[in-house]
């Protein structure tokens, strides 16, 4: 069996896949709901329903607010309260519709379902951005935005992100076991709307029972293939996937379609073939509790604005909740914030690591595990001493914030922290 | 005897070599400059801030030999005095303008705002606001850490330990504006002072939410009720997004809108020693 | 909530490597070449090593408590590694205070003058070696007569004449004598094991690369640049017309190679640098060994090797993703 995988960079974090044979529960239903209206990559969106109105469980709330956007729907059925001036997990303020469920009444809105093989192209990218579809990796990314690609580049193939190279994360996995026919046909509608007659399912090979899962499923499908990547980080990223399985690289600053692929991560894949076969819009995901500060470690289907600290019980020790991976999830300072479509993991860490900051000696161990083929040592200097033209020309704009730089740096040096800032200063100079 | 000579001419001839080398290419590459950049930059302080929009000190000063006319040219940091002697030398008239100091839009220090969650990260403004929202429930306020302080090229900067916020030493700012760019958070602002002013009054807080999150994030939070700008005779105050805003050249320091706040969010900073430079 | 979250910026994770991990990895690769050195030249060895090391622990020491007025950081191991180097890099028979003049040199001006650890261009313990031979030429180059050169004795000195009184080293013995040498003497396997004459850590060449395998398996280290400095050192010295295996067996080469070279700080940071940085050094001590005025051209070449090093970072920096046009054929 043929191994596909990256060749620049990378590293071997430990798994600690702690939830893996622990099966999708739903969550406990809260009776309220916070949806955010900025859930998504683009302009946030504008509610279409007013304080007061009763919506029904599917009920669309609230439109896109530019053409990169995203409709957002109920949970449930229920009264909209108001809509509020909230916190995200960071902090940041942001409005919000807040959902009072109603207990009695539940009524369902719901699309009429389409047959994937006799729908057209048209008809399941607009029932795929109609039922507020975005990336579930954690890019939020509106999926129908990506399904119709620039003037001029035409796509090749569809590749499925199954990798979950983040450690501890196992909603994908799990999703794959248990779901490997919904998946193989939400990648099939995807083949279908982007006109394609190739799938690659990416899935790394720790995962083997996702493999088995998902080959069975592919099978009933032509062109649909399930790709065993070594079990290496940033495997899951997107350039490094294309590179694995097509053996292209994305050029600096180019779109993965540029070289013929639209990524799509399987928890999208699932929720696109609950959209255009059962009529479902997307109104929660499936989501990991885990980590060793955590109590209640498992895999939950949960439904958007759920409030997380309704999600996750902290052990007393715990310290810190990340929101996603322990690798690029961004750590939460308010629990009383709602779920998002973008929050794949609740992650409580145990044990802090007690190493200190030293000075760096230059041995080169961030260049070599940089995926991107990048000089973290050199861009964080640069960005220490307010270089951000340097730091341009040594192309931090391509860097993928996958941090493996920090990671590895033996002397503990906050490289990913800088150079994020350096991001965000050269975004400012143009 | 004929080693000795030889050694005086070989080592004589190849010092004149150079020193023909060296003049020749001196020519060769002479630049002609302006003699009075070096008299003007002569007569700034050297702090190369920026804060007069140019490089530095001797992009400021080459601007000032080559302008017709020093209108809108100004060196803050030389003040008033400093753009006098630049225009006697350069036989300009200077171009007047207000001596303007920095100010601190947040007043919640750690006893006014309650924290929610603690930073552990590098020790960077800019960093830390890159991260999250902030370790209390105010969005907008002062991470204290300093960014300004480590920027600000006149020692004007200090954290205040009791407050941890950073302080304006106003006998040192000159107003340059290098902590304006510093601050991530956009905190601080460049006030203008008249002659006559002592004082300078500015509204301590940069929340523009609205409702009760506002009273609660902070005890000196603005929230825009605006009855500062009902009380201010002379029309200086505004209220941009919910959060009041003092206009210091319209602003007569009568007082009155410090009297009527409610939360305690307008304050009035002495400008002790304002008159150092004249 | 009344316990406060903690935030940082990701990643929350971190390897188990450290600085000081890998600076104590290089310390046991130091024990096996020690254990030769102390089976060779006996206590005297001892003797130099501990004011090696005891006289660079506390320079740094007296530095950083009272010139930077910063923690001390001497747990980290990296003073601790460039006294056994040093050590390494001295006679058995060079005088005390010497050493410790050496050690003070190395730290003092090789690695604090710079800002301490990651900041010195030069590898420290080869600033004290090059002052010392340069202040102190002749006791730098008197070796312990008592201990072989690394040639069969009785035909050694009755085929080339050495001086057997200041028991010469093989490389010295190949540079003045090398037309007269028989390579059929040459007893291999003193060679290999350290019975013979010279700097403390260079003799025992198993014990070397026994430390080099540690230092491999333990991932602090990797292949490029021992591995471009012999090789290259072996493929010129043949071309040249010497014998490849005494060149790589005798001297300072394996020590240099192996433990001198490969410092992070003063070694490029990329693998094509390292193999350039590499090949530099192995053709410059050879031809310092065959053309210039010393028997042993090692440090200098690593020393000059270290000076190109920023150069090496500034023109090897990465191919960096997506920017080669290059593009393969789909799989599947």
């Amino acid at each position: 069996m043929k191994i596909f995988t990256f060749h620049k960079g990378g590293i071997h974090p430990a798994e600690r896949k702690l939830t893996a044979e622990l099966p999708i529960r739903p969550a406990p239903a809260a009776p309220v709901l916070t949806l955010l209206l900025s859930q998504s990559i683009g302009a946030p969106s504008k509610p279409v329903v007013k304080a007061g109105e009763r919506v029904a469980a599917g009920q669309p709330v609230a439109e896109p607010g530019g053409f990169v956007g995203a409709w957002i729907h109920s949970p449930c059925a229920g009264v909209v309260k108001k809509i509020e001036r909230v916190r995200t997990a960071q902090g940041y303020p942001a409005d919000a519709l807040v959902i009072e469920r109603d207990a009695e009444s539940g009524e369902r809105y719901a699309y009429p379902g389409l047959d994937p093989a006799q729908a057209s192209s048209e008809e399941i990218v607009a029932r795929v951005r109609e039922c507020g579809i975005v990336g579930l990796g954690g890019a939020t990314f509106p999926t129908a935005v990506k399904l119709v690609p620039p003037e001029g580049m035409t796509p090749e193939c569809v590749i499925l992100n199954g990798a979950e190279c983040e450690p501890y994360l196992t909603c994908d996995d799990r999703l794959m076991r248990e779901h490997a026919d919904e998946i193989a046909c939400g990648a099939y509608c995807l083949m279908r709307a982007a006109r394609v007659r190739h799938c690659y399912i990416g899935i790394e090979r720790n995962k083997p029972e996702a493999i088995e899962a998902m080959q069975r499923a592919a099978a009933g499908y032509e062109g649909m293939k399930v790709c065993v990547l070594r079990t290496k980080y940033p495997q899951g990223g997107e350039k490094q996937l294309i590179a694995a399985i097509l053996g292209r690289e994305v050029p600096s600053g180019a779109l993965p379609v540029s070289v013929g692929a639209i990524v799509d991560n399987v928890a999208t894949a699932y929720a696109v073939q609950q959209a255009v076969v059962e009529g479902k819009p997307l109104t929660g995901r499936v989501l990991t509790v885990t980590g060793e500060g955590a109590l209640n470690p498992g895999n939950y289907y949960v439904e958007l604005g759920t409030p997380l600290l309704s999600l996750v019980q902290l052990s007393p020790e715990a310290e810190r909740v990340i929101a996603g991976g322990p690798m690029m999830g961004k750590a939460v300072s308010r629990l009383d914030s709602p779920s998002t479509k973008g929050l794949s993991g609740l992650l409580v860490p145990g044990a802090p690591d007690a190493g200190k900051m030293q000075a760096c000696i230059r041995c080169g161990a961030c260049y070599n595990v940089c995926p991107m083929g990048l000089e973290p040592m050199m861009l964080a200097r640069q960005a220490e001493n307010a270089d951000w033209e340097g730091a341009a020309g040594r192309g931090v704009m391509d860097c993928v914030e996958c941090g493996s730089c920090a990671y590895t740096c033996p002397s503990r040096r906050r490289l990913l922290d800088w150079i994020r800032y350096a991001k965000s200063q050269v975004r400012n100079l143009k | 005897m004929s080693i000795f000579w030889l050694t005086i001419l070989i080592l004589g001839v190849t010092g004149l070599l150079a020193a023909v080398v060296l003049y020749a290419v001196a020519k060769k590459f002479y630049v002609y400059e302006d003699p009075r950049i070096a008299e003007v930059e002569a007569l700034l302080p050297g702090a190369n801030c920026g804060g007069c929009g140019f490089k530095g000190c001797h992009d400021f000063a080459a601007a000032c030999a080559g302008a017709s006319s020093l209108e809108g040219i100004n060196c803050p940091s030389a003040g008033k005095a400093g753009m006098d002697a630049i225009g006697i030398l350069l036989g300009l008239k200077a171009s007047a303008r207000n001596r303007r100091v920095a100010t601190l839009a947040c007043g919640g220090g750690c006893d006014r705002r309650r924290p929610t969650s603690e930073y552990s990260g590098l020790r960077s403004c800019a960093i830390e606001a890159a991260v999250y929202a902030g370790p209390t429930d105010c969005p907008y306020g002062c991470l204290g850490c300093g960014d300004c302080v480590k920027a600000c090229p006149h020692d004007a900067m200090r954290i205040n330990a009791a407050t941890g916020l950073p302080e304006v030493d106003f006998s040192k700012c000159v107003g340059c504006g290098v902590c304006v760019k510093a601050c991530p958070r956009g905190l601080m602002h460049l006030c203008e002072l008249h002659q006559a002013h002592h004082t300078v009054v500015h509204v301590a807080c940069s929340n523009h939410d609205r409702g009760p999150g506002v009273l609660k994030a902070c005890d000196v939070s603005c929230i825009g009720c605006g009855k500062c700008m009902k009380a201010c005779e002379s029309k200086a105050i505004s209220i941009d997004r919910f959060c009041a805003r003092v206009d210091a050249s319209e602003c007569t320091r009568c007082g009155k809108c410090v009297e009527v706040c409610p939360r305690g969010s307008i304050l009035v900073d002495q400008i002790a020693v304002y008159q150092r430079q004249s | 909530m009344d316990n406060r979250l903690l935030i940082s910026g990701s990643p929350h994770v971190h390897s188990r490597d450290s600085v000081d991990r890998r600076m104590w990895n290089v310390v046991i690769a130091l024990l096996p070449a020690l254990g030769v050195a102390l089976w060779t030249f006996g206590a005297r060895a001892l003797y130099v090593t501990l004011v090696a090391v005891g006289a660079c622990l506390a320079t740094e020491w007296i530095i950083e408590r009272y010139l930077f007025g910063r923690a001390c950081t001497l747990r980290n191991g990296s003073a601790l590694i460039t006294g056994l180097l040093l050590a390494f890099n001295l006679p058995d028979i060079l005088p005390l205070w010497m050493v410790a003049a050496g050690a003070a040199v190395a730290i003092g001006v090789g690695k604090m003058s710079f800002g301490g650890l990651g900041c010195n261009i030069w590898n420290p313990a080869l600033v004290g070696r090059v002052f010392l031979l340069l202040s102190f030429p002749a006791a730098m180059t008197t070796w312990n007569p008592s201990v072989g050169s690394g040639l069969l004795p009785a035909q050694a000195t009755g085929a080339s004449g050495v001086d057997a009184e200041t028991g010469a080293t093989l490389l010295a013995t190949l540079k003045t004598h090398a037309h007269e040498m028989d390579l059929s003497r040459v007893d291999w396997l003193s060679l290999a094991l350290g019975d013979m004459n010279g700097s403390l850590g260079e003799v025992g060449a198993i014990a070397i690369l026994l430390g080099l395998a540690w230092m491999l398996l333990s991932r602090t280290v990797t292949w490029h640049i021992p591995v471009s400095v012999l090789g290259s050192a072996a493929l010129f010295s043949w071309c040249t017309g010497a014998n490849p295996g005494l060149e790589l067996l005798s001297g300072g080469l394996l020590l240099g190679a192996v433990f001198m070279a490969t410092d992070y700080v003063t070694s490029p940071m990329t693998h094509k640098g390292q193999l350039i940085y590499g090949i530099l050094i192995g053709v410059l001590t050879i031809i310092i060994r065959r053309w210039g005025a010393y028997p042993e051209g090692v440090s200098f070449a690593i020393l000059l090797g270290n000076s190109f090093t920023p150069l090496l970072n500034k023109y090897c920096s990465p191919r960096r993703f997506g920017m080669a046009g290059k593009r393969k054929e789909a799989a599947a």
